[in-house]
């Protein structure tokens, strides 16, 4: 509500016009020099405009003067760091596992660089961690089907299982369901026998049939005791931890049509430096060997 | 409300047109040079705070090979701070909350029983604008001469006396602008490197952002600062009541001011020494004003009159608005420090006080930090065990490397294991810490556990230094999926 603008008897200072509730307000001059740093922020705003990219216009926008670009700097310090990487990368790719074990730096770069190319390539189907997934083996577990030294691991990221490489890891297991080796009854009595033997189910149940047609299909590959066959790629039956799950179903399902996952050959993605550098890493998570 | 007439608002209009009211011009403030006890308590003050200011960094610390030699440092690179004996680590930062707090309560304390000490006394503000004036009489002459000076045109007396007092004066911003580098880097060091030009870009920089701004702020702006830049002045007014000790002319004693030689009326003779001595330009006998930095230059001002005129002293003085008023009603009235206010202050402060004294005091030397790991949550083996992974870091805050044992407890037959060692688990895990680190281990935790509830159980991780027994415990959880082992 405007009012009469009068002049404060204490401070001598006018008043604003305005009143609240019975408060007036002093019109205080501000001072001369705080106006004058206000349009000087104001030069300096129009200044940046000119030097820095500002002013949008239909797809583009303007440049600035000096031709800043902040994702021209991130590219840069992107270089720079590959760069003083390439060093340590170099020794990881020439040097033999145990002497890169040996020497703690060159280990941290190498974890380091191992942790990150694993979250970006391997992550999805093993799991943070190497926690796996039903179907991707867990690769922290120590449960594993081709071997888990670093040369083994090595081996396997570079070459893929059932890949298209040459030297892929292969292995396949029969269908003895589909092609009707094994008649749905003797698959039953043999997914019994596994449950109770190896997966530690034995509830009193006579299994000896199952028994008989496990030595004389399975025991081949997967061992008589169930401990499996890392040459041939035969998992071990006789553990805790099963690629395909834990329960009898999954025994049937397996005989009867076994799934057989594909791993890429990462050699053909990754340099050597990489994945040895990713092989210390997974064989790091707990189940190395 | 009622209405405006339409005079008024013409009137109104007009007023606001011609704009004269919206900017003010500053006042030049020419204090003039006063002698006194005040003044002596203000020299004093200045030369202990600037000598502690520009001489502490070179005092130097001994604290061992390899460690940094000087005794307050700031060592934000390698993220150390040093006061003499005591060395902080960046985990130690909540002190410096804990000193902040103790600065704001003392600011309060000091406040409400003595009005704006701080302000006009030991504010570096003030420090340096009373050190800059002094250059300023020192080169240019007192008040009435610099006055005349600036009245008068241009000439070669006042060009190079102006280029002399800005020389100077640029060179103590320069000087307390390098000062502050030296905080933060060795002195001696960041000496030589600053004038071989071997300096890093931030050292420069610094050097020139705080000498451009001391040159501004004591040399340029002065009582702008405190008048319109600080927020302290706006809040200082709850802190004071009619209890606190301020800079005070006594009016009922100095009015009805007398000029020339009468005897009649008041012990003010108004002769305006108060106003020309007041560094920020105000005339104390309006009374306490928002300008004030209560630095008690006019007391010595007045005083200097009133000797001379054969008058009682003090006739500005320190007292309290409650004294005044007892005084004015030819009462007298005690001083009252212990009042609600400063008690409470001062019952803050000394818990605060105690509370810092206490933690600095039992700081540990030894700190364990433990993260589980996110993802996997858990990793169950082939064997049937479960095993957690944790990332460990011990902080070892002294100047020997240690080695240490690790252990779990509530986790019965636990295999501890690190992550990119031995394969095989122990019990007891030996874990080396380097001297003045903290050193990183991811440990993997293998087990059976028999209690866990909704999936999870608690542990307890034992770190013990095998040399001196010193030993911290860090809270853990051990997790498993649910209805593991059922």
């Amino acid at each position: 509500m405007p009012t009469k603008i009068e002049k404060d008897a204490i401070s001598g200072q006018d008043t604003t016009g305005h009143e609240w509730d019975g408060l007036k307000e002093l019109n205080t001059p501000l001072p001369k020099w705080w106006v004058y740093v206000f349009f000087a922020c104001i030069a300096w705003a129009a200044g940046l405009c000119v030097l820095y990219p500002s002013i949008p216009y239909g797809r583009g926008y303007f440049h600035g003067l000096l031709g800043y670009s902040s994702r021209r700097n991130v590219d840069a310090d992107v270089a720079k760091l590959v760069d003083q990487r390439k060093d340590s990368m170099d020794k990881i790719a020439a040097m033999p596992f145990d002497a890169i074990k040996a020497d703690p730096a060159l280990m941290e770069v190498a974890l380091t660089s191992g942790r990150i190319t694993f979250a970006d390539n391997c992550q999805p189907c093993h799991g943070a961690g190497g926690g796996g997934n039903p179907g991707y083996p867990a690769l922290a577990a120590g449960a594993w089907i081709w071997g888990g030294t670093l040369t083994d691991i090595q081996q396997t990221v570079t070459h893929g299982i059932r890949s298209a490489d040459p030297d892929a890891r292969n292995s396949a297991m029969p269908r003895f369901g589909a092609d009707g080796t094994l008649k749905p009854a003797e698959i039953e009595a043999v997914a019994d026998y596994v449950w109770a033997t190896f997966y530690g189910h034995a509830e009193g149940k006579d299994v000896s049939a199952g028994a008989k047609i496990f030595a004389e299909n399975c025991a081949a590959c997967h061992g008589d005791q169930g401990q499996g066959n890392r040459d041939m790629g035969a998992p071990k039956l006789a553990s805790k931890v099963h690629l395909y799950g834990d329960s009898r179903e999954a025994i049937v399902h397996q005989v009867n049509l076994p799934r057989q996952g594909v791993m890429p050959n990462w050699g053909t993605r990754l340099s050597p430096g990489t994945i040895k550098a990713v092989s210390l890493y997974v064989h790091s998570l707990g189940g190395g060997e | 409300m009622s209405r405006i007439s339409k005079e008024d608002r013409r009137l109104q209009i007009e007023h606001e047109a011609a704009g004269d009211h919206l900017f003010a011009n500053r006042l030049r403030v020419y204090p003039k040079t006063v002698h006194g006890r005040v003044r002596q308590v203000k020299w004093a003050i200045l030369i202990v705070c600037l000598g502690i200011y520009y001489l502490l960094p070179w005092l130097r610390w001994n604290r061992g090979p390899g460690h940094p030699t000087q005794a307050v440092l700031l060592d934000i690179s390698h993220e150390r701070f040093y006061f003499f004996n005591m060395e902080l680590w960046p985990q130690d930062i909540w002190l410096l909350a804990g000193l902040l707090i103790l600065g704001a309560v003392t600011l309060f304390l000091v406040t409400s029983l003595f009005g704006r000490l701080w302000c006009g006394y030991t504010c570096p503000q003030t420090v340096w604008t009373d050190l800059f004036m002094w250059v300023e009489r020192w080169v240019e002459g007192d008040r009435n001469e610099r006055m005349q000076r600036d009245a008068q045109p241009l000439n070669a007396d006042t060009i190079w006396k102006k280029v002399l007092k800005h020389t100077i004066w640029m060179g103590i911003a320069f000087w307390t602008g390098g000062a502050w580098i030296m905080y933060y880097v060795d002195a001696p060091t960041v000496t030589l490197q600053f004038w071989t030009l071997s300096a890093s870009t931030q050292v420069y920089f610094f050097t020139g952002l705080f000498t451009a701004t001391t040159y501004l702020l004591a040399g340029w702006a002065r009582e702008q600062v405190c008048t319109y830049m600080c927020p302290w002045p706006r809040f200082q007014s709850a802190m004071l009541d009619d209890q606190s000790f301020t800079v005070t002319y006594q009016a009922w004693r100095g009015e009805p001011r007398t000029r020339g030689k009468a005897r009649s009326g008041g012990d003010c003779i108004d002769c305006g020494a108060c106003v020309t001595a007041c560094p920020t330009g105000i005339d104390i006998r309006d009374g306490i004003q928002l300008e004030c930095i209560n630095c008690g230059l006019c007391i010595d001002a007045c005083n200097h009159v009133m000797n001379r005129t054969k008058r009682d002293p003090w006739l500005i003085t320190w007292d309290t608005e409650a004294r005044q008023n007892a005084k004015k009603a030819g009462r007298s009235e005690p001083i009252r420090i212990f009042r609600p206010r400063t008690i409470i202050y001062l019952s803050v402060l000394v818990i605060a006080m105690a509370g810092m004294t206490t933690a600095l005091l039992t700081r540990s030397t030894l700190g364990l930090s433990v993260q589980r790991d996110r993802a996997p949550v858990f990793v169950p083996l082939a064997s049937g065990e479960l095993r957690n992974g944790y990332t460990l870091k011990i902080a070892n805050k002294t100047q020997t490397e240690s080695s240490f044992d690790l252990t779990v407890d509530g986790l019965p037959g636990a295999g501890l294991v690190v992550a990119e060692g031995d394969p095989k688990p122990e019990p007891v895990l030996h874990l080396p810490s380097n001297a003045d680190e903290v050193d990183s281990f991811r440990v993997l935790v293998t087990g059976r556990p028999v209690s866990l509830v909704n999936g999870s159980q608690p542990i307890e991780f034992i770190l013990r230094d095998t040399a001196t027994g010193r030993q911290t415990v860090y809270r853990s959880t051990f997790m498993g999926p649910q209805g593991y082992g059922k």
